[in-house]
């Protein structure tokens, strides 16, 4: 049997890596790895075609005009979509939730067609949204609770073709009740911290989508107690 | 013309006889180092106060994300060589914290002033300033100061309604160049510090930004480097007459020498001679208790303080050379950021192999990221015992902006 490494494509690091992005694809990579899991990190830098044979896409946040550009640069070199139609994992924080959507309409009102892979629509809301974040996982879809740190204006409104990836307990998330998106494998989410530091769960989740085998579980006593303090921090 | 600066109205004298009484209250009652109280009780009753404090006196602004407090103090410092300076050392960068310092020094003719990003608008706009510096722009505490455009976008509005004032801009930082392009007059400053990661599209079009070596230019637009008129160059400055001149600092870094040139060319605007400034600004050696080195139980610790990813970045290789073991001290209150996302932009695996400790407020965070950066470490979440528990010797101190602070505060206590 040939070992095959599990690519994890950070995409667009230098337009969307605004809230430390990159801290995602290590934590994939990491955990694969102290596993003997064979896993290796592709940076896709704006200009370079996106490839569409990674096993797990990471796309982060960005600033409106990084993010305007990235989705330019993600529909002219479609390798993103075309990986989603085989069955690859991909993981969207923030800019992701919304340039993965149908459409997304700035504070200036202008709407901008999003790449289509999750069924939603995102608008600018009223105030931004800033502060910790808990949120109950949806359908059972991981074990414990789910937290992170939100600062955007956007808000998302699912289709029936998307279902949340959590109920908010404290904080906005989507719209106040539901946070994020779950399509297929296409997780997304508005939560940094990042997210995955903060939810080794999720990340197992996704890696399992992956290499479709049971992952064993990791005890790391740092993440352990981060995870306590920052629920207790919340609620 | 008279140097001395306008005689104050009534108003804003009485404003600044109570503000100067509260500040001494506050010290006295240890309540606080006084750098905002007296200022804050001015303004309160005098609102033109900043504007009244500043008529008749040649004032310099610096602003920027990284190396306020020190640029602020060199530049200080130099135009020292011309007369008594106004100056709001002690980081309290607000505008009551302006109105403090210049309280304080009624009759200095020349106010350098350190001032937040986002009080830029207001603060220029009160005080008329014959000079003013931009450093640079990064990310940093996007939970309050907000993201990097949004405060190119207030400085580019402001500079570029500035009249009758020179801006220092320092041309390797595309945001500071998008901000300056528009100035009346602008000196461009060559600092070659290097963090370009919240400069890959354009923020005057969002049109990609190309690099070649040191030359950089949009895609888009007819953004580009300019040519600089002084240049930092390995430990030296090459002033805008082509002339040498070796910078011999006290302070250490790249940074430092960054800071030094910036404030050597706005000395120069405000008539400093370039030798005078140079040999003036080589005495800084602490500042607000940065580079500071504290001696407990047989350690000697330095004192540095950083920010933000860039400013991180920046430190981590300053500390680099001498791979002594280091305390990384984290908080996360408001003026720090409450979002520590931006651990996972610094380069913590450059760390690999040392003896660390992870303390402050945040240890558990930064242990995380420490964790995934494969850098083995203890967490010790107060400062002072961190370091008494480091092996004798030289250890390096790293902390965010409060977790310096207090740390700082404590370690003067101790002494």
């Amino acid at each position: 049997m040939s070992e095959s490494t599990i690519q994890i494509a950070l995409v667009l690091p230098d337009l969307l890596g605004t809230y430390g992005d990159f801290g995602n694809a290590v934590v994939l990579e990491k955990r694969m790895t102290w596993r003997g899991i064979k896993a290796e990190i592709v940076p896709i830098n704006y200009g370079q075609p996106v490839p569409d044979s990674c096993d797990i896409y990471v796309v982060g946040g960005g600033e409106d005009t990084a993010q305007t550009l990235a989705v330019k640069h993600l529909r002219e070199h479609p390798g993103l979509q075309r990986a989603v139609t085989k069955n690859a994992v991909v993981l969207g924080v923030c800019a992701g939730i919304q340039i993965f959507g149908e459409s997304f309409t700035r504070a200036d009102n202008v709407t901008h067609p999003g790449m289509g892979l999750i069924d939603s629509t995102s608008h600018a809301g009223g105030s931004r949204a800033i502060g910790e974040v808990l949120a109950e996982p949806a359908n059972g879809l991981f074990e414990g609770v789910l937290t992170g740190f939100e600062n955007h204006q956007g808000r998302t409104v699912l289709g029936p073709s998307a279902q949340p990836l959590a109920h908010v307990k404290v904080g906005t998330g989507n719209d106040g009740s539901v946070e994020g998106a779950v399509q297929g494998r296409i997780v997304c989410t508005y939560l940094h911290g990042p997210v995955l530091p903060r939810n080794p769960q999720l990340a197992d989740l996704l890696i399992e989508w992956a290499t479709g085998t049971k992952v064993a579980p990791l005890d790391l006593p740092a993440v352990t107690a981060m995870r306590a303090e920052r629920v207790r921090a919340a609620s | 013309m008279n140097d001395s600066p306008a005689r104050l109205p009534l108003r804003t004298a009485a404003a600044v006889k109570l503000g100067n009484l509260s500040s001494t209250l506050s010290q006295k009652m240890g309540l606080g180092a006084g750098g905002m109280i007296g200022g804050r009780v001015a303004l309160k009753l005098d609102p033109q106060a900043l504007n009244r404090l500043t008529q008749g006196r040649k004032v310099a602004v610096v602003t920027g994300t990284n190396g306020k407090t020190t640029s602020t103090m060199m530049l200080a410092r130099a135009v020292s060589a011309l007369g008594e300076v106004a100056t709001n050392h002690s980081g309290a960068n607000m505008p009551d914290g302006h109105v403090t310092a210049l309280s304080k020094q009624p009759d200095a003719p020349y106010a350098v002033l350190e001032c937040d990003e986002g009080y830029f608008p207001a603060v220029a706009g009160a005080s008329n300033p014959a000079v003013a510096v931009i450093l640079n722009l990064s990310r940093d505490q996007l939970d309050r100061v907000g993201e990097v455009r949004t405060i190119e976008r207030s400085l580019r509005d402001t500079i570029t309604a500035l009249t009758d004032c020179t801006i220092v801009a320092n041309c390797d930082d595309v945001m500071v160049t998008s901000a300056a392009w528009n100035a009346q007059k602008v000196i461009w400053v060559a600092t070659g510090t290097g963090w370009h990661h919240d400069s890959a599209s354009c923020p005057r079009c969002g049109n990609p930004i190309q690099w070649q070596g040191e030359h950089w230019h949009c895609t888009g637009c007819d953004l580009a480097r300019p040519h600089p008129n002084w240049i930092t160059a390995d430990e030296a400055m090459i002033t805008p007459d082509h002339q040498k001149l070796e910078l011999r600092l006290t302070l250490p870094g790249k940074f430092n020498q960054a800071n030094a040139v910036m404030a050597s060319a706005a000395a120069h605007a405000l008539g400093v001679p370039t030798d005078e400034a140079v040999r003036r600004l080589r005495g800084v050696s602490n500042v607000s208790g940065r580079y500071r080195t504290i001696h407990r139980n047989g350690r000697s610790a330095r004192l540095l303080l950083s920010k933000n990813p860039a400013g991180w970045s920046e430190t981590l290789t300053v500390v680099k050379e001498a791979n002594h073991p280091a305390v990384l001290v984290i908080n996360a209150h408001e003026a720090d950021g409450r979002d520590l996302s931006w651990l996972w932009d610094v380069p913590f695996e450059r760390l690999r192999g040392r003896t660390v400790i992870a303390s402050g407020e945040r240890a558990t965070d930064l242990a995380v990221r420490l964790t995934y950066a494969e850098v083995e470490h203890t967490i010790v979440p107060d400062p002072l015992k961190a370091i008494d528990q480091m092996p004798q010797g030289a250890v390096e101190v790293i902390a965010n902006y409060t977790a310096f602070r207090d740390l700082n505060a404590r370690a003067a206590a101790d002494e």
